[in-house]
């Protein structure tokens, strides 16, 4: 195996030949600095072994706004290719690894990771509770997550990335036509997070349904809370499918059976089916945390209550139901009836419905409210036309008989963009920036965060404007080069100039970060944004135990209740306080992901031997974690007293 | 989130260890009638079917508490939604794959 990866390293493209090194040079770098600074200790105490919701949810954050870097520079690198017909840049073997490594990442360790950072920092605050239901299980999650992210980055440093698209359809995912390790990472890394996936579902189902603080009704609880129900309803009904189906990809593979091989009767197209039984409800638990988000912001940047509160949650519910009955409009042409491709051309457009109330909801929200400017609202109100756009063109696509000509055209890439990045991406950046003073105790600077937004704004539009008429005039996706007499050189030069300016917003956003720790806006009060919701009355940073007393609440929008009747919820009733439990650290999930991470890191190279060592390293976790008596421990009066007056 | 009545009583799970065997000999009865009998591929579906519907009934019954107690009405809307989707994935898989046996 060793010998085989350094003969890779050794004929690998230059380009990936210096990203080696320069992972090697950055390794050494941490570990410098952490042993000259003496932080080991404090990063295993406060950080690794943590099992507070906020702390998981910066690591969270800060994964994936790393892996949207590389996911970046991977988007960077093919529009340079595709700057101009016939270009050299890319040979078809490192643009098909980039392309697939761009969509994987981009979806499932970017999204994913910066909506679970979402979630973690905010829902527990949201509805008054002092962590989630589980805090070791979603310790375990993000060590899944950020190993199965960490298996999947190997890849194109030692023995190849996965070249078959983010969806690896067989035959061309089977071993008979991608040989060598690339696919293998792409399976059992997405396993590996996707176990956590799943498991981050479920807590946060059970944390919004059992840990409400008294007095929150369903009803009452803020719209963000119930976008992360809703989203996590469509996680652990979706997942189990992709589950499955990389579960029997990694068999053909790994263990030789047949279940999507002709050969011995296997089939398929039974991959197409699973993958997008989990596919298309997967954008949908990208999305709709987002449209929680969206719905907080106006409110608050408006002065407001949601208009039709209501309709806002019926429409949620609606879309993760309807959601998971469209699914077949990504494989319209692979030959159904016409029966079945109504059916689901139907269902899709139904989805785009409820989607319609959010939209004019927030724009009725809006309508005579006192709105403010700020970062978070801009990034809001870039996203309504944008995805207002990227909605009409899914009706498009989701016309059967249209759909045939649009299918696998650049019609489909800039669609989908438009959706992904004008919806997902414009809002969770928009999060982010709303929560990033509950999270770290400063504002982000708005001069730096405009640029930024104009850039990437621009930078979207020039970039992906163009695609629409490249793949109306025939332009394939996953094509690598194009010859000049094709006539489609201008508009992917054009377009390639937008994927840089939004490089160029991202470095702003970068910059941004970095000015910001030093010079920022310190949040004194805990609520910069004169805020509605519970988060907003806690101090900046959160003390570890959230609330030093549970909250009652008594009606929507809590904390601007509280606010509106001059009523502090505060350190005035000091007297009533009682002692707090709270879990403990535990190195547990740390070592389950690393367990789990020798186990795949083994199957990718058939080295059984090291696949079971890990393995049993996951079974000796478990068991420790069964007979362990881990209660906790309380935090007395006088404690908590100290810590609310610092 | 356990009461300490639940703690106290520290009798073996029997539940849990029948529920764990019942749902292996299904999940192995299935392969064995996939792989060995000799029978049609329509009555192996319909089989298979029937085995899932008894695995379903295993697991909510010794795993998933759901004969135990009368709670809030969020529950028996869930296990509603848990059965429309399991049936739109078993019922959509075998609807959109049927062109397949026109292909093959």
């Amino acid at each position: 195996m060793f010998k085989s990866l350094v003969l890779y390293l050794k004929n690998a493209d230059p380009l990936i030949q210096m990203s080696a090194v320069a992972i090697v040079l950055t390794l050494i770098g941490i570990v410098v600095a952490l042993t000259y600074y003496k932080k080991w200790g404090w990063l295993w105490r406060e950080w690794i072994t943590t099992v507070d919701h906020k702390k998981i949810g910066i690591m969270y954050l800060i994964c994936a706004l790393l892996m949207l870097f590389r996911g970046g520079v991977d988007a960077l690198l093919m529009r340079t290719q595709l700057a101009f017909p016939g270009m050299n840049f890319l040979d078809a073997q490192h643009y098909n690894e980039i392309f697939t490594t761009h969509g994987t990442i981009m979806i499932l360790f970017v999204a994913m990771p910066m909506l679970f950072a979402m979630m973690n920092i905010a829902v527990p605050l949201q509805i008054g509770a002092r962590d989630v239901a589980f805090p070791f299980l979603n310790a375990v999650s993000f060590w899944l997550f950020f190993f199965g992210a960490l298996l999947f980055n190997l890849s194109f440093v030692l023995g190849g990335s996965p070249d078959a698209g983010w969806v690896s359809y067989p035959p061309l995912a089977e071993l008979s036509h991608s040989p060598g390790p690339g696919i293998n990472y792409y399976v059992l890394s997405l396993q590996i997070s996707g176990i956590g996936s799943i498991a981050t579902g479920i807590n946060f189902i059970v944390t919004i349904l059992k840990m409400r603080a008294p007095g929150m009704t369903l009803m009452r609880m803020p719209l963000f809370t119930w976008s992360v129900l809703a989203s996590c309803i469509v996680i652990i009904f979706a997942f189990p499918a992709l589950t499955v189906a990389l579960a029997l990809l990694g068999l053909d593979r790994i263990a030789g059976t047949h279940f999507f091989t002709m050969l011995h009767g296997g089939n398929p197209m039974m991959y197409v089916n699973l993958f997008w039984i989990w596919g298309h409800p997967e954008v949908y638990i990208a999305i709709l945390p987002v449209y929680g988000i969206f719905s907080e912001i106006v409110s608050t940047f408006s002065k407001k209550y949601i208009f039709g509160y209501k309709s806002m949650v019926i429409s949620l519910m609606l879309i993760s139901v309807i959601g998971y009955f469209v699914w077949v409009h990504h494989f319209f042409t692979m030959g159904a009836g016409p029966g079945v491709n109504s059916f689901f051309a139907v269902a899709s457009m139904a989805v785009g419905i409820p989607t319609g109330v959010k939209v004019f909801n927030w724009l009725f929200t809006m309508f005579r409210g006192r709105i403010r400017l700020t970062l978070p609202m801009l990034w809001t109100l870039a996203f309504i036309p944008c995805f207002a756009i990227g909605g009409a063109t899914g009706v498009m696509l989701a016309a059967a008989p249209g759909d045939y000509q649009f299918h696998n055209s650049y019609v489909v890439i800039a669609h989908f963009h438009q959706t992904l990045i004008g919806g997902a991406v414009f809002g969770l950046l928009a999060g982010m920036y709303y929560w990033w003073p509950k999270m770290f105790g400063f504002k982000l600077n708005e001069t730096l965060g405009k640029w930024a937004f104009w850039f990437f704004n621009i930078g979207f539009y020039v970039c992906f404007m163009p695609q629409y008429a490249l793949g109306l005039m025939g332009m394939t996706r996953r094509v690598y080069t194009y010859p000049a007499a094709t006539g489609w050189g201008t508009l992917n030069f054009v377009s390639t100039i937008g994927a840089y300016l939004m490089g160029i917003g991202f470095l702003f956003i970068v910059v941004q970060v970095l000015y910001s720790i030093r010079y920022g806006e310190r949040d004194m009060t805990g609520d910069p944004w004169d805020g509605r919701t519970l988060e907003w009355s806690l101090p900046s940073p959160v003390p570890y135990y959230n609330f030093a007393q549970i909250p009652t609440v008594n009606g929507r929008d809590a904390w601007w209740e509280m606010k509106q009747q001059r009523k502090e919820y505060s350190l005035s009733s000091t007297k009533e306080l009682k002692p707090i439990h709270m879990p403990n650290n535990s190195s547990l999930p740390f070592f389950m992901g690393l367990a789990f991470f020798v186990a795949g890191f083994g199957l990718v190279f058939n080295q059984f031997m090291i696949a079971t060592v890990g393995l049993i390293g996951v079974v000796v976790c478990m068991l420790w974690r069964s007979l362990e008596k881990d209660t906790g421990h309380w935090i007395s009066v006088d404690e908590i007293k100290q810590m609310e007056a610092s | 989130m356990m009461n300490k009545e639940h703690l106290s009583k520290k009798s073996f799970p029997w539940a849990h260890v029948i529920g764990y065997v019942g749902s292996i000999v299904l999940t192995v009865l299935a392969l064995w009638f996939t792989v060995k009998a000799p029978l049609s591929q329509g009555s192996i579906i319909t089989i298979l079917l029937a085995l899932a519907i008894l695995q379903i009934l295993i697991q909510l019954i010794f795993f998933m508490h759901i004969t135990e107690s009368r709670g809030p009405a969020y529950h028996s809307i869930a296990i509603a939604l848990g059965f429309l989707f399991t049936f739109a994935v078993v019922a959509g898989s075998l609807w959109v794959m049927t062109f397949n046996s026109q292909v093959q």
